[in-house]
């Protein structure tokens, strides 16, 4: 980081003199280049991204639940609409967002460059001249040694092993060491950086080529597709997906397991699932089957794509007879009421059989639609107490007439269309509170039955093709940031003057120096012990202001 | 989970009587005992916090008697400061003040408190088979100790140093435990939850992993706002004088603040690039921006500010300070606000 504040200017060279039209646009870009690219600039738009974010978590946002958005706005009269407008309710997805990091992007890679630069310049490099004066330095000692320089020398290049060392002969007679070491700590730098970029890329990828696809399966072998688009009931896609080229696989859901503790909170979600892919697809349904336990924290990983179970619910399973005695068994998913005793709600929609004529079988249509309990309360207002099935019972009411199905409008398969109530082509028949097993008869003779009951899983196909690769960044990431912050960069010098005495120079004035070059303090230990090592508590003065802690 | 928990809830479900039933979902004997410590635990902070204070209070009066005396200036100090270094270190144990007796016993304390601190989450852990840390309650008591043994650490270190710093430092104890014991009393009132077992989502190693980085980090960040802070209380000012005097010098808050943060900030991104696995395997999908997720990316984001600001011209100290003391309300919003106030996939508060 030290190097940051050193100018980055001298690569623009100096403004040229001669003042052609195209040299105001320049210099006015290259201006704005040096700022973009500023440490400062860097600081204050790492400042906007954060605050950029807060609105993210404190409003509502499309991306997580679309209906406290709408509920928002309906609360806010005017300034729901507004915050609508300018994005608060999508952040992630705003212009402005996008604004700001590409911005802190560009002015990263505008930083990164230059200094790789001078990194791989610096990293060939032999290390600076020492100093003149040693003891102007923060860590200095002074020493005299009953030994010959050539001897002292010997030492220290044998301590001074694995810092890059230069040795350079003084015209003054001295011989100057000079040493450094912790360049890694730059290249973490580098690397935590330039791992940042590979990762916001890998993400973008991942958005371009990803998709995510919800589709709720029942239970009994009950099997899912992943041929197209319309096998889903939801489908979020990247732009570059156009949903014709999906990696094909079949999913067939036998049975799920739910348990729960006794107070109802949940304790394990298990479904037993059995899944075919790439060339077993072509032996068909009645092929090999891969077993496989879907739980939780424990996705089904297939070559390009992930199936996740996200949920689950109950779908009551209902006999109609009707007097001729044609007979039709429905089993539809019902929505989850309350997630914490899985009340359930929800329209069981069934056309009778053998109507050749088109009208009377529009006018001939049932649904049964209503409250579903796994564990009732028992008593006329049904309600849950317990998510498991010990006590399954149904409050519904039977609609019979025109379900408005065919009318080419789209319509709730958890709800009855409330227009057709309204406009009397759809007449209530019954209400009545059915345990498992029991039964209603209505008007025409005709019996409804709660003879079963089924269950639903919702399963998340996700596929994200650069997956892998933001993984690979977000290690490297964390190795460089790891590097840059335990690694110290510092230097150290040594002098040795030789002491002519009437016996030749046998002695040697050892002079040490040294200086970390980063913010971090916590080079006075190592120093201290360098010191010991090489002058063997024979200074004469030593100053460390650093206060050799760490 | 423990099988037999598993196995008792099952057999009451499928007899069909859904009564609510403690004791097959964790061991009360031990979920008790880890109560107590934990009170305890707090009661010696707190003990430990007042005698820190009882320690400032004297070393203020101290430092103003000083500074009031004036012509004696620096090198009255410096007598001063070499006498208690003295009845550290030195051969001969000159009688110690009060006010150091009062610091020694306070970190003695800090000391046993941290103890039972750590004897309370492992109790916790064994009571309920899993890692002690699956609720806020568990989580803030995890963010506390780590506090409390990373502010030990701290000054331990500075000890080592040998030229007087820790008992500077030490002056700053009961601003450290100050937050640590609001916290856990937080914890232990408004956030308890009886020790039970996790939601399936939360059984995975990851748990272990996730949390325990995110809890260090959190506690680290903490020891380091309250040195910013303080360095921000202390000001500019090269004498101070009232409340302020015994404050540690300027520098020395700023290396605790700095040398914290840049330990605490890679596991803070350790515990967030964790946290993105986990959520890959358990919601399916690695980020998603969910409102705790945009808080810690929020707080990341801030701290790296912090670091960038140490090494600009200009934001070196007083302004970076400010950034680490945001960088920690926002760690505490993350906490708090998120996990009780708005809705998303990490409200596993265990708050009702």
């Amino acid at each position: 980081m030290s190097l940051t504040t050193e100018p980055r200017t001298d690569a623009a060279g100096p403004p040229p003199r001669g003042r052609t039209a195209l040299s105001r646009p320049l210099a006015m870009l290259r201006n704005t280049w040096r700022g973009l690219t500023s440490m400062r600039t860097a600081l204050t738009l790492l400042f906007l991204l954060a605050l950029a974010a807060l609105p993210g978590a404190l409003l509502p946002q499309r991306s997580l639940n679309s209906g406290k958005v709408d509920q928002y706005i309906q609360n806010r009269p005017t300034l729901g609409p507004l915050l609508d407008k300018l994005g608060f309710f999508e952040v992630f997805a705003s212009s402005w967002f996008a604004a700001v990091y590409l911005l802190l992007f560009v002015s990263l890679i505008g930083c990164l460059t230059p200094r790789t630069f001078e990194y791989a310049r610096a990293f060939r490099a032999a290390p600076v001249v020492t100093p003149r004066n040693l003891s102007r330095m923060p860590h200095h000692a002074t020493a005299t040694l009953d030994e010959a320089p050539d001897q002292v020398l010997e030492k220290v290049r044998g301590r001074l092993r694995g810092w890059r060392v230069a040795v350079i002969e003084e015209p003054a007679g001295d011989t100057a060491v000079s040493a450094e070491r912790g360049y890694l700590r730059e290249a973490g730098n580098l690397v935590f950086h330039i791992a940042l970029v590979g990762l916001l890329i890998g993400i973008a990828a991942g958005k371009l080529f990803g998709y995510e696809g919800q589709v709720i399966v029942l239970t009994g072998g009950n099997q899912f597709c992943n041929t197209g688009i319309l096998g889903y009931d939801s489908f979020k896609a990247g732009t570059r997906v156009d949903g014709t080229a999906l990696d094909p696989f079949c999913i067939k859901v036998d049975d799920f397991d739910a348990r729960y503790l006794p107070n109802g909170a949940p304790d394990s979600f298990r479904a037993s699932i059995g899944y075919q892919s790439g060339d077993e697809l072509n032996a068909g349904p009645n092929g090999p089957w891969h077993p496989y336990q879907l739980e939780v924290n424990s996705p089904l990983r297939l070559a390009g794509d992930r199936v996740y179970l996200l949920g689950h619910g109950y779908a009551p399973v209902f006999t109609v007879t009707w007097p001729g005695g044609e007979s039709r068994t429905v089993a539809t998913q019902w929505r989850l009421a309350d997630p914490n005793t899985l009340l359930s709600e929800g329209a069981t929609k069934i056309d009778r059989p053998g109507m050749a004529d088109e009208a009377q079988r529009r006018r001939s249509q049932i649904a049964i639609t209503g409250l579903f309990a796994p564990t009732s309360s028992g008593g006329k207002i049904v309600t849950s107490m317990y998510p498991a099935p010990l006590d399954p019972e149904a409050a519904v009411d039977v609609y019979r007439g025109d379900l408005g199905l065919d009318d080419g409008r789209g319509q709730s398969i958890f709800e009855v269309d409330q227009r057709q109530v309204a406009s009397g082509a759809l007449k209530k028949v019954a209400r009545s509170n059915l345990k498992l097993g029991q039964q209603l008869t209505l008007d025409d003779g005709t019996v409804i039955r709660f003879g079963d009951l089924s269950q639903w899983v919702s399963l998340q196909v996700s596929h994200d093709p650069a997956e892998k690769w933001v993984l690979v960044f977000a290690v490297l990431v964390l190795a460089g940031l790891g590097t840059s912050l335990t690694i110290r960069r510092r230097r150290f010098w040594v002098r040795l003057r030789p002491v002519s005495g009437d016996d030749g120079p046998s002695r040697t004035v050892v002079e040490i120096g040294g200086l970390a070059r980063t913010d971090q303090a916590g080079y006075g230990e190592e120093f201290t012990r360098l010191r010991a090592e090489l002058l063997g508590g024979n200074d004469l003065h030593e100053r460390d202001e650093s206060g050799g802690g760490s | 989970m423990p099988g037999l928990a598993i196995s008792t809830a099952t057999a009451t479900i499928s007899t069909g009587t859904a009564v609510l039933n403690g004791t097959a979902m964790a061991n009360e004997t031990l979920a008790t005992y880890s109560d107590y410590a934990y009170r305890t635990a707090m009661v010696i902070y707190l003990a430990a916090m007042v005698l820190h204070l009882g320690e400032y209070a004297r070393d203020r009066v101290a430092a103003s008697a000083l500074v009031a005396a004036g012509s004696g200036g620096p090198s009255t100090t410096a007598v001063t400061v070499g006498t208690a270094e003295g009845a550290v270190d030195g051969p001969v144990r000159a009688p110690r003040s009060r006010a150091e007796r009062f610091g020694r016993t306070a970190v003695a304390l800090t000391i046993l408190g941290a103890v039972l601190h750590a004897v309370s989450l492992v109790l916790r852990g064994a009571a309920v088979d899993r890692w002690p840390w699956g609720n806020m309650y568990e989580f803030s008591s995890a963010i506390c100790l780590v506090a409390v043994v990373g502010w030990l650490t701290v000054l331990y270190r500075s000890q080592r140093g040998g030229d007087g710093r820790a008992a500077q430092l030490r002056t700053i104890g009961s601003f450290v435990l100050l937050p640590v014991v609001i916290l856990m009393f937080l914890a232990g009132t408004v956030l308890y939850a009886n020790a039970a077992p996790v939601m399936p989502a939360l059984r995975s190693y990851w748990l272990a992993i996730h949390v325990t980085a995110a809890s260090i980090s959190g506690g680290m960040f903490l020891v380091a706002g309250v040195a910013s802070a303080l360095f921000l209380l202390r000001g500019t000012d090269p004498e101070v004088t009232g409340f302020k005097a015994a404050l540690p010098a300027r520098d020395a808050l700023d290396r605790v603040a700095y040398r914290v943060t840049v330990i605490a900030f890679p596991i803070w991104t350790f515990a967030i690039m964790t946290g993105a696995i986990w959520a890959e395997a358990a919601w399916g999908r690695f980020w998603g921006w969910d409102p705790k997720e945009t808080v810690a990316f929020v707080a990341w984001v801030v701290y790296a500010g912090y670091l960038h600001a140490r090494a600009t011209a200009g934001w070196r100290t007083g302004r970076a300070a400010w950034v680490n003391v945001f960088g920690f309300a926002v760690m505490l919003f993350n906490l708090f606000f998120v996990n009780l106030v708005v809705a998303g996939f990490h409200s596993y508060a265990g708050v009702n």
